[in-house]
């Protein structure tokens, strides 16, 4: 760097460049730069006038040049943070993985948590250790509680947390969260060493590294490797066992946020005011041929429902709800054709239906179509195949498609000819609002399944079977039962299950089983696998409580 | 047992598609275009007016556009022609001489090779269909890969597509049950090349004559365009070709190729075998730099628009384009976009129209018009330079304002007549220089003069040295080159310019006639220097002659070089200003770089972290702590900032134990809550993680019980 400054007129600043690239542009300028001295040495009388142009540094220095145009043209901009808007190039944002202690999440809460008026003197006393050589006190650290008793804290931090920071000072090794006894055993590190009570009298004998010292310049290198060479899972144990309601179900978690205040409500009905505004412009542009794509955190469907219900009343209209589990592309299509068009027959493809549509607007240029997507990046839609057909929808001249998209990688969907199909407009529309719809799908992390839409399925299915299907079906849903502490159960055999079914008169041959059982697999009832030794296993897909429920309800219905 | 969350009519949980027709009873009050562009403005005066001038000056840039790209487009489609003509020569003179029927059993091909703009492709193989259309044969057939995923659906495109244009034409209605029925039967080259056969001996007779197909060979070749070769299967290419090389005595067929990359694809895909089938001829189209390259000059460095993308602006449509996808539709797609919100935001847009136009607008303009020039920073700096009576003058007398305005509004035109020349000039003067100080293409200068005063600039300086260097052929050549481009400016102000140029290169002619005499004395050192000398000698003597050069006085040659480059840095300093230095500028320059940038070149990743990780950004109410997250922040933001503090995997009780901590911080009696979290904190917990994980932060993982991976890294 500064071996580019005093060389050439001009000052740089060299963007998104590794260390090691910084000093390998300047040993290898130096080298070259000694020669082109001598050269010039030689020379004198003829060089004088181009030396004042220095070209050489021009080209040396031309490709972080580039760099530092594109970052002018198209990154940061003063004009743009008076609007709120993004600084950076998306580079620097999220990069490599690197190491993280494990304590560090408590530490930051304490951070946070603290009042203003309060202070906070969070003192670690081996602060050598921890800034020489971190992978070395990943090791040590997160393992052994020693490293906790190390600190010190002088602060108001909330009782709990500081418990939690502190605890493995206070308590004893046999304690359980971080205790060999451990389930997830086989996760953790096995050496021994770091399990057994000794460690609590561990010396820091243990930190220095097997690797040793890195010099600082391939720190960064090194680093992401370290980061990535071990499997091993570096958190504490403790499971959500230990709350006392360890998952909510769906309707008990509606009502709990229900009764949560509103944050920020003034502030979110401006933003929404402010993005309102947008509703004619995005018709015009809309018109104009392009298709409007919104991003931005918080969930968009209020945003588009509302511009729906202001501008869209009189116009056909489709909304497509991408974040429904089971939303195909075929779906979306069908709709179009059967109901917005009111075209009654089948096609063999998608493309033969998407043929169809283009014929129809290209026959009809009066026809109109509008077609609102929440969240075009789900699972369901960010398919090749599936963004395809829809780019294809989006580039008919009468199509107007907006859409919204919240996944951080939602635009490495679309390859440059998608994009051009798509012709974008990007508006930025961050509404902080919550995603209730967005994620209330089942299929959310920490919530319990409920079952209800399985167990009602059940019975639905159940209630038109035989009662000596039903009876089938039932056998093997108590001997599952009865098998629920057993860990290794992998099902009923079906040579069992027969012997079962014959002694409760329920069937009198393995092929009118068979043939019951092939009903219940139609209906994703029951699932069949093969054993190691080559036997069929049946098993009902279901989780206890479901099929507790299931049976529940059978015994009250007989 | 089912439940559903009947909030809105869009959502149920059986189904994801809504369909909203509108009412029938209602007669349909949909609005135009021009009414949304209306209701969007906040001073809907003028309106109207702007939108027509919008619509007009977009139409017109369109056209165009379209236009330069049939021109350019031209000189390729004419080889291309020429080659399908010459290629089923053979087949029509059904020569029997040996070389012939060597070549006939193999296809002719062409592959064309378009460069990696492949959204572009799509307008010039169009325009290539239509050309054939109207010049070779009826028989044209564009292929898409992804319609094509095996051969079955290849032949099928193929005799749809072929079938379907004969019944077109022929309006046979017969013909077309027979099409409609093939299409179902069999879809194989026997069958096509059967119906070739019958389609061509038709227009012998007297019904075909009728439709004027006289432009047509008698046997048209059977024209096959692959759009994009390189996604095609191998196997589907090479099954293709193989059955239809069979085929090529009866069916005049000729593959045209599409390629982004380079030919040696074809060879990629195409075993040896299967490639020796093919007659393989390379067409090169225009590279996409040189087609901006025109754009560039046909649109924006001409004065038939009224419309100037200031220096800004034209960089981020550049840079996009250069960095992201080389693709010209992209950059024209920009241009329109920074047309429409021009004379969507800009309320004096109104004047930005043709000179004789305008000034009939001016008359019409409001009061309130006339506050909006007032409140222009370029009429502002204006109104500072001019005498206090001046000043009380513009700022409350509006006649007086629009008679100004009139002024200012020449000012530009002349401005802009005399800008573009001088522009090409200075062009042609630093595009000769070694590295190209100021660039190569004459949208890099275009882009340094809008944006400030070049003669100011570093890059500048280092050009006017260099051309103080130059030989004398090249400044005389380059001279001829710039009063080229003046000659048609001669009526007018840069008049004066040419001639002076004119005069230089006069006495460079001059000066050689004089210099034949006076060669001697300019030989004599370079003679000494022919002498065998030793390393040391030489450099004395380089030293010597350095010193001596220096004393020297200047050739006469030298001299007018210096004056040459005094002059062009004269005019550049006098007609390259760059466009915020005159008053009402805003009228027709559009400087909204980072709109255009924002609506094209989003960065959605940027803004979901700066909405994560400083909520206060648009939160107002949140105290601005520089980059922290206080524990009053949205619950999705308390999460984020937590688990960036983790490694590969979260646990989520000790995630939730944190997070609840912060939340529960502002509550202060923090002691005595109880060890368990309470169930309201728990939902909101829920909630953060689960928006988290829509938004693709963590996902669950199995790897552990009650953890979860994170996906992303950095973001502190």
């Amino acid at each position: 760097m500064s071996h580019e400054s005093h060389n050439g007129t001009m000052q740089f600043k060299v963007q998104f460049t590794p260390d090691e690239d910084v000093l390998e542009h300047i040993t290898d300028k130096q080298g070259s730069k000694t020669q082109n001295n001598a050269a010039a040495q030689r020379i004198v009388a003829v060089k004088n006038i181009i030396k004042n142009v220095d070209l050489h540094v021009d080209e040396v220095t031309s490709e972080s040049w580039r760099e530092q145009n594109y970052v002018d043209v198209l990154g940061v901009d003063k004009e743009d943070t008076l609007n709120n808007g993004p600084g950076t190039g998306g580079g620097d944002v999220y990069s490599f993985y690197t190491i993280k202690r494990s304590n560090k999440m408590a530490q930051l809460a304490t951070e946070m948590a603290r009042t203003p008026a309060k202070t906070v003197s969070f003192s670690v006393s081996d602060s050598s250790e921890e800034t020489v050589s971190p992978p070395a006190n990943k090791h040590t650290a997160n393992k052994t509680p020693s490293k906790g008793r190390k600190n010190e804290f002088i602060s108001t931090t909330p009782h709990r947390l500081r418990k939690r920071l502190s605890a493995p000072n206070q308590q004893s090794d046999s304690e359980s969260d971080y205790s060999a006894s451990n389930s997830d055993e086989e996760l953790e590190d096995k050496s021994s060493a770091a399990k057994t009570p000794s460690k609590v009298s561990q010396t820091p004998s243990k930190t220095p590294t097997k690797k040793g010292k890195k010099t600082p310049a391939s720190n960064l290198v090194e680093e992401y490797f370290e980061a990535h060479s071990s499997s091993k899972v570096l958190t504490s144990d403790r499971t959500l066992q230990r709350l006392q309601t360890p998952k909510l179900d769906q309707e008990t978690l509606r009502k709990l946020l229900d009764q949560t205040p509103l944050a920020f409500a003034g502030e979110l009905c401006r933003m929404s005011v402010q993005h309102e505004a947008l509703f004619y412009k995005w018709m015009l542009q809309l018109h104009l041929g392009f298709n409007i794509i919104l991003f931005g955190l918080g969930s968009k469907q209020n945003l588009i429902e509302k511009f729906r219900t202001s501008l869209l009343q009189d116009s056909l209209n489709i909304v497509v709800n991408g974040f429904f589990p089971s939303i195909t592309v075929k779906s979306i299509l069908n709709s179009i054709t059967e109901e917005a068009l009111g075209h009654p027959g089948t096609f063999r493809s998608p493309l033969d239906q998407m043929d169809f549509i283009l014929q129809r607007f290209k026959e009809d240029p009066s026809l109109e179509l509008y077609l609102l997507i929440h969240n075009l990046d789900s699972q369901m839609l960010r398919g090749e195949k599936c963004q395809q057909v829809l780019g294809q929808l989006a580039s008919i001249p009468n199509f107007h498609l907006l859409a919204s998209v919240d996944h951080i990688n939602a635009p490495l969907m679309w390859d440059q000819s998608k994009q051009s199909l798509y012709n974008w407009l990007w508006y930025e529309t961050t509404t902080f609002n919550s995603y209730v719809e967005e994620t209330s799908y089942e299929n959310s992390l920490l919530v319990k399944r409920s079952g209800a839409l399985a167990l009602s399925s059940l019975t639905h299915v159940l209630r038109s079977l035989t009662p000596n299907a039903r009876g089938i079906f039932r056998l093997l849903a108590e001997y599952q039962l009865a098998n629920k502490d057993n860990p290794s159960y992998t099902g009923l055999s079906f040579q069992d299950f027969y012997q079962q079914c014959r002694e409760a008169f329920l069937v009198n041959s393995d092929l009118t089983l068979r043939a019951q059982l092939t009903e219940f697999r139609d209906h994703k009832l029951i699932r069949t696998k093969k054993g190691v030794d080559g036997v069929e296993y049946l098993l009902i897909p279901l989780d206890l409580g479901t099929l507790t429920d299931f049976l529940e309800m059978e015994d009250k219905d007989t | 047992m089912f439940y559903e969350l009947r909030i809105m009519t869009t959502s149920s949980v059986s189904k994801g598609c809504f369909v909203f027709k509108p009412s029938t009873k209602k007669k349909k009050t949909s609005l135009t275009v021009a009414d949304y562009f209306n209701e969007g403005l906040k001073d809907s005066e003028d309106g109207k007016k702007r939108f027509e001038s919008c619509q007009l000056l977009w139409q017109q840039m369109k056209s165009q556009t379209e236009q330069l790209q049939e021109e350019l487009n031209k000189r390729l489609f004419e080889n291309l022609i020429g080659f399908l003509r010459k290629s089923h020569a053979d087949f029509h003179d059904k020569k029997d001489d040996w070389s012939c029927r060597m070549r006939a059993s193999e296809i002719p091909t062409a592959a064309l090779v378009l460069g990696v703009n492949v959204t572009d492709h799509d307008l010039t193989f169009n325009s290539l269909a239509d050309i054939l259309h109207e010049t070779i044969t009826p028989y044209v057939v564009l292929l898409q890969s992804k319609e094509c995923p095996g051969i079955k659906q290849l032949l099928q495109k193929l005799l749809i597509q072929l079938m379907g244009n004969t019944a077109d034409i022929e309006l046979d209605e017969e013909e077309e049950q027979v099409t409609i029925s093939q299409r179902k039967m069999n879809c194989s080259l026997a069958s096509l090349s059967g119906w070739y056969k019958r389609a061509t001996k038709k227009p012998a007779s007297p019904k075909k004559k009728r439709s004027s197909t006289s432009t047509h060979w008698e046997s048209p070749p059977v024209v096959v365009i692959f759009k994009d070769l390189e996604s095609f299967t191998a196997s589907v290419l090479q099954e293709f070709i193989v059955i239809s090389s069979g085929y090529v005595q009866e069916l005049p067929l000729v593959l045209v190729f599409g390629i982004a990359t380079s030919p040696m694809i074809i060879h990629r895909l195409l075993s040896h075998s299967v490639s020796s089938r093919l007659c393989i001829e390379l067409f090169q189209s225009m590279s996409c730099t040189e087609h901006l390259a025109t754009v560039v000059d046909q649109l924006l460095l001409t004065n038939h628009f009224p419309f100037k993308l200031s220096g800004r602006a034209l960089q981020v449509l550049i840079t996009i384009f250069l960095y992201h996808d080389f693709s010209v539709q992209n950059f024209i797609k920009g241009l329109q976009l920074s047309v429409v919100e021009h004379f969507y935001t800009q309320p004096l847009s109104v004047l930005c129209c043709s000179l004789p136009e305008s000034r009939k607008r001016i008359k019409n303009l409001s009061h309130a018009q006339c506050e909006n020039i007032r409140h222009l920073s370029s009429f502002m700096s204006y109104v500072e330079s001019q005498t206090p009576e001046n000043q009380v003058k513009l700022l409350t007398n509006d006649s007086f304002l629009k008679e100004m305005t009139q002024e200012f509004l020449e000012r530009l035109t002349s401005y802009h007549e005399n800008f573009t020349p001088i522009l090409r000039c200075l062009h042609h003067f630093t595009c000769i220089l070694p590295k190209y100080p100021l660039g190569k293409q004459v949208r890099e200068l275009y882009c340094a003069c809008l944006e400030k005063k070049v003669w100011e600039t570093e890059d500048y300086n280092s050009a006017l040295l260099l051309l103080r260097m130059l030989a004398k052929d090249e400044i005389v050549t380059t001279l001829q080159k710039c009063v080229a481009v003046l000659t048609p400016y001669s009526e007018k102000e840069l008049g004066h310019t040419l001639e002076k140029l004119e005069e230089f290169l006069i006495h460079f002619q001059s000066l050689e006639e004089n210099t034949l005499n006076g060669e001697d004395e300019d030989t004599s050192p370079q003679k000494a220097l022919q002498k065998k000398t030793d390393l040391y000698q030489l450099q004395k003597k380089l030293l010597e002659m350095k010193e001596t050069r220096r004393a020297k006085k200047l050739t006469k040659f030298e001299m007018l070089r210096q004056d040459v480059v005094d002059f062009i840095d004269c005019i550049v300093r006098e007609y390259l200003v760059p466009p915020e230095m005159l008053p009402l500028h805003e009228v027709v320059y559009f400087s909204a770089a980072s709109t255009l940038r924002r609506h094209l070149n989003a960065a959605p990743r940027v803004a979901l972290h700066t909405a994560l990780n400083n909520p206060a950004s648009y939160l107002k109410t949140l105290e601005n702590e520089a980059g922290s997250v206080s524990n009053v922040a949205p619950d999705i933001c308390i999460a984020y900032k937590l688990h960036l503090e983790c490694g590969r995997l979260i646990n989520l009780y000790d995630w939730l134990e944190a997070f609840s901590t912060v939340v529960h911080a502002g509550e202060g009696s923090d002691s005595d809550s109880a060890q368990q979290v309470d169930e309201v904190t728990h939902a909101r917990f829920i909630r953060a993680v689960s928006e988290l994980e829509l938004l693709g932060f963590v996902k669950p993982t199995k790897q552990k019980t009650d953890h979860v991976a994170r996906l992303t890294w950095g973001g502190c």
